[in-house]
């Protein structure tokens, strides 16, 4: 049973498999089904803060959230008293004594999530990272999972490429240990200018080049490139990063039959992903957004269906 | 009689066997006429479906068909209904594993279904059982089949159909076990360490 949801690293094999058989199953009873709603969580209250924009993660958490009939608030930084200066801190401890069962945070800051889980324990609030800086983004990682384990089977001994934006990406770093916890192999793509410190201890390969990759892999993680994170030349110019990294036609060839391309949105069409591989039946980038919503029930079942546990 | 006294001893210590492995197919069987009879299933009137409640009910509802096939020749469609989600307890007790729901492709509108569990102990089960049901559509009419009904009802719930009243005590426990989920029929009666508040086994 977990208490917070702060980093995939931090899930053990069990308890990740039980997430998504969970979201499976989950997935499985709403579908086709009219009313699309469970009394699962009733009378639960669940408070999103978002201090960075976000149209997927949150409206997915939202919707797990009413699909399981908890009570949702949505809290972000413009229009809230963060504004007038109020810290982090103030405002999560205010919202917990507000009533809020869970907490759910996205932050520009990497380990705000963990800031806020330890203020937040004594009272009882759940705390679920919903992306914290150039940290982790945990959910991301079930749901790719999810995405994975629908199109290809079990995970272990598959072969998956993060392409892209390593370096300020939570979405690689929540990946890489999620993908390796469940028995499958990471090798990691960038510039060497995107490339992380301290990436040899992610015990995933690090290659520089994208096309000797693709014929071994059984699917290929496209990240974003964060133009909003980046101060200063990481690449000579979006045109040469395209070339060099971006998928196309051509490349989507070079994949094996049976391999998935994902994205975990928003895409940059043109950039590392083209129109027409975006928009193909290999990518799964939809379906990267279906499966949010159930594997994000799943974390809220997980979190706060079960018996109370002692703060 | 004789074969049920042999398996009665043959028990381990502080339990005591209901049923046999034979009983258990004989009750079925007999459970399998009464619906027939009283849902006049071979009529061909209604629209009769089995929903049995997971852990061993799903297997119950298949066996019960399969009789109900054999014994009138019509085909009952049989599914699964998963009621984790709706149940009142959830709170007090650690997180259980889902069990993924199948309903027959036809759906329940204006059916005749006929839940099936092991056990009936204190109505809750078949309470959130209900609840599920009305998220699935709308039957004609919901009845109950269970295997053995121990008594203690916590709620105005009662079964259409019940292979063995048992008189229990709270303090006992009634285990059902079925080849499909545990490598053999049979229905046990135990001592139990701590009573179970109103808490269905299943």
């Amino acid at each position: 049973m977990i208490r917070h949801l702060l980093s995939a690293e931090s899930l053990d094999a069990d308890t990740a498999t039980g997430v998504l058989d969970t979201a499976d199953a989950l997935k499985q009873t709403l579908l086709g089904r009219e009313v699309r709603k469970l009394p699962t969580l009733r009378g639960r209250t669940v408070v999103t803060m978002f201090y960075e924009n976000s149209t997927r993660t949150r409206v997915s958490f939202e919707v797990a959230g009413k699909w399981m009939s908890a009570d949702v608030i949505n809290v972000s930084a413009t229009g809230s008293s963060t504004s007038k200066g109020e810290s982090l801190r103030d405002t999560a401890l205010t919202l917990s004594a507000a009533g809020a069962d869970c907490v759910i945070v996205r932050h520009p800051a990497s380990g705000a999530a963990h800031r806020l889980a330890g203020w937040l324990d004594e009272a009882g609030t759940q705390v679920v990272n919903a992306g914290d800086g150039m940290h982790e983004h945990p959910t991301q990682a079930l749901l790719d999972a999810a995405t994975l384990r629908e199109r290809l089977g079990e995970l272990t001994g598959r072969r998956v490429a993060i392409v892209g934006d390593l370096l300020h990406s939570r979405v690689a770093r929540s990946n890489v240990h999620l993908l390796r916890t469940l028995g499958a192999e990471v090798v990691l793509v960038a510039p060497p200018t995107l490339v992380p410190s301290g990436v040899q201890h992610w015990g995933a390969e690090v290659r520089h080049e994208l096309d000797p990759v693709l014929a071994g892999v059984d699917a290929v993680m496209m990240l974003r490139v964060q133009a909003e994170r980046m101060h200063g030349g990481f690449f000579p110019s979006a045109r040469e990063y395209s070339i060099a990294y971006g998928m196309n036609e051509t490349r989507l060839g070079l994949l094996p039959e049976h391999a998935v391309v994902l994205h975990p949105g928003p895409m940059l069409r043109g950039m590392e992903i083209a129109p027409d591989v975006a928009d193909s039946p290999r990518a799964a980038v939809n379906e990267q957004v279906r499966n949010g919503v159930h594997v994000r029930m799943a974390v809220l079942y997980h979190l706060l269906a079960g018996e109370e546990v002692a703060a | 009689m004789a074969s049920r006294q042999q398996a009665g001893a043959a028990a381990p210590a502080g339990q005591r066997e209901l049923l046999s492995a034979g009983d258990v197919a004989r009750t079925i069987a007999r459970i399998a006429h009464q619906i027939i009879e009283k849902t006049a299933l071979d009529t061909g009137n209604d629209h009769v479906v089995l929903l049995g409640v997971p852990t061993r009910g799903a297997p119950l509802a298949r066996r019960l068909g399969a009789c109900i096939a054999e014994f009138s020749g019509v085909t009952v469609p049989t599914g699964v209904l998963d009621i984790t989600l709706y149940r009142d307890d959830l709170r007090k007790q650690p997180n259980r594993p889902l069990e993924p729901s199948s309903l027959p492709a036809e759906g329940v509108d204006g059916a005749l279904v006929v839940l099936v569990d092991d056990v009936l102990f204190s109505g809750r089960t078949v309470r959130s059982a209900l609840d599920a049901l009305r998220d699935q559509g709308r039957p004609r009419a919901v009845q109950l089949a269970v295997l053995v009904d121990r008594g203690h009802r916590e709620l105005p719930i009662r079964a259409d159909y019940v292979g063995k009243n048992v008189p229990t005590s709270r303090s006992e426990d009634v285990a059902v076990r079925l080849t499909e989920t545990d490598g053999a029929d049979s229905v046990l009666l135990r001592r139990q360490e701590t009573p179970t508040a109103g808490r269905e086994t299943r």
